[in-house]
């Protein structure tokens, strides 16, 4: 579904990304695991066009995303939800959720997809007056996340979800990732918190420096020796 | 002194000066931009009712909607030929295009038309008074009033109840994530565009009805006086330029009655005065934009 190949970035004289070669097929829940620095807001903002690669590949459904603008990368399906949530602050909660809806022009759907939001979040319906700028972290986060959602992507990219909420909160934002996937949204998730990570995704990749340094399923990245290295911030040497 | 007839007159001041401020504004908003050829805009207004009152048949009704229609064309051409190119570039190059339209406007009209102030014959209307309470009040007054309660009325029900004018305020406070949320970039900035034109075309009306004649200068004042409201009110959100202009009339009518008679010619230097000393205490003018302080959970 998505495709990236070979992807290289930088900030002027920065180098971000130095080849990344990465996949995510239909239905799949895949993370993006590493350190801070790593390079992986960056391979998301490459695929979102907030960015653009000067090497590399980047299809969604067999078309090309590099060039195009944010705005039309998001009219063929990719939503992503930036870190730190980007909501409109002085927007009201249903004046958000309506934006996200911006590339569906269907009348009816609004309706439909607005009562399934509010399933979804339920604390969104009792604020949805408020302007986003007064909600809670936590609430903020569930609101970005929900205004994703109501363009119906069909492929979800989480950029630290989970970055500076209470624990309890981090928790009620796994398992609402969880409770996506298993609906069949097909998500791209970017994470520090590698181990909470690995226990709810399909596929992860190892991000160190701007390039990928292993990828597999959770069990396999879970015996990786590197996988500590990763975690704590320092890659180990070999030989060690 | 403070009677109803300079109640009317500060109010109708201040609904001038509103419309004037907002169409500034809200460009400032979604590009940061200042747009120094929006003066330009007014003289084109103000141009297109002398050339059609002077040589055509046309109704003053349609002449004041052609001329709106004109204000509008002029921002949406000017920000297609000379903002979008250079857009993405800097903000300094786009505020150095906007000295370079508002010159390039100015000296087309002293070229094309000419330098001397050209008469623009306005409708009965605009110079006939009406007895309200025993004062004279002049119609021109009244209908800046209504038309200000009606454009602000209209541009409030766009903004709060339409798409457009919702991603227009989601621009203002983030445009990047509006344009992830599949919002184009150039619908945002030409309906602003589009907007600030409308104002400018509003207000050239009643510029020009106050004082009967355009010159291809005549788009300076209006700009100050636009910045100068944003300032006092905020740059950051439109309640902020409705509440300075009104601000601005305010001071300026109370100082035109206060001053003494030798000193009046000078009030716009004590409007200064005052304007910095209400930024001395509002750095961020008098209407704070709303706060993104998140509360802690």
């Amino acid at each position: 579904m998505l495709e990236l190949h070979d992807i290289h970035a930088r900030y002027g004289a920065i180098t971000a990304l130095r080849g990344i070669s990465i996949t995510v097929s239909q239905g799949e829940l895949v993370a993006l695991l590493g350190v801070n620095g790593a390079g992986k807001s960056t391979t998301l903002g490459c695929i979102g066009g907030v960015m653009r690669p000067w090497q590399g590949s980047i299809t969604f459904e067999g078309n090309s995303l590099v060039g195009k603008p944010p705005e039309q990368i998001a009219r063929m399906g990719i939503s992503l939800v930036p870190e730190g949530r980007d909501i409109f602050p002085s927007l009201t909660v249903e004046e958000n959720l309506r934006l996200g809806a911006y590339v569906r022009s269907e009348k009816g759907e609004y309706r439909r997809n607005l009562e399934e939001t509010f399933e979804l979040f339920p604390v969104l319906k009792e604020r949805i007056e408020q302007p986003g700028g007064t909600l809670s972290g936590g609430e903020q986060q569930q609101l970005a996340i929900a205004r994703a959602l109501m363009s119906r992507p069909r492929l979800l990219m989480l950029d630290e979800p989970s970055l500076g909420l209470s624990p309890a909160l981090v928790d009620q934002i796994f398992e609402l990732i969880t409770n996506l996937h298993q609906r069949g949204v097909t998500i791209l998730l970017v994470e520090q918190n590698v181990e909470r990570s690995l226990e709810i995704v399909d596929r992860a990749y190892l991000m160190n420096t701007g390039l990928i340094e292993s990828q597999g399923t959770s069990e396999q990245l879970r015996t990786h020796a590197d996988i500590e290295g990763i975690y704590m911030g320092v890659k180990k040497q070999p030989g060690k | 002194m403070i009677n109803l007839e300079f109640i009317i007159n500060t109010l109708s001041l201040g609904s001038l000066y509103a419309m004037l401020a907002l169409g500034l504004v809200i460009v400032y908003g979604i590009l940061n931009l200042v747009n120094f050829a929006y003066g330009e805009l007014i003289m084109v207004g103000g141009y297109v009712m002398f050339l059609l009152t002077a040589f055509s048949p046309l109704p003053w009704l349609v002449v004041g909607i052609l001329a709106i229609g004109a204000g509008m064309l002029a921002s949406l051409f000017t920000e297609l030929v000379a903002f979008r190119p250079v857009r993405e570039k800097s903000l300094t190059a786009m505020l150095v295009t906007s000295f370079a339209i508002s010159t390039l406007l100015q000296n087309a009209a002293l070229l094309i038309i000419s330098p001397r102030a050209r008469a623009v014959t306005l409708p009965e209307i605009f110079q006939t008074s009406v007895m309200i309470a025993g004062t004279s009040v002049p119609w021109r007054n009244i209908l800046t009033i209504v038309t200000c309660v009606v454009t602000l009325t209209l541009l409030t029900l766009l903004l709060r109840h339409t798409v457009l004018g919702i991603a227009l305020r989601a621009a203002a406070d983030n445009f990047k994530m509006t344009r992830l949320l599949g919002v184009p970039a150039n619908t945002v900035i030409s309906t602003a565009f589009a907007i600030s034109g409308i104002m400018a075309g509003i207000v050239s009306i009643f510029w020009i009805g106050r004082s009967s004649s355009v010159t291809p200068t005549i788009g300076a004042p209006p700009l100050l006086v636009a910045f100068v409201a944003c300032v006092i009110g905020g740059m950051r959100n439109l309640t902020g330029a409705v509440v300075g202009g009104f601000v601005y009339a305010i001071i300026i009518s109370l100082l035109g009655v206060i001053l003494p008679p030798g000193l009046v010619e000078f009030r716009e230097a004590f409007m200064f005065v005052i304007v910095i000393i209400i930024l001395l205490f509002r750095p961020e003018g008098l209407i704070r934009s709303k706060t993104s302080v998140e509360r802690v959970g």
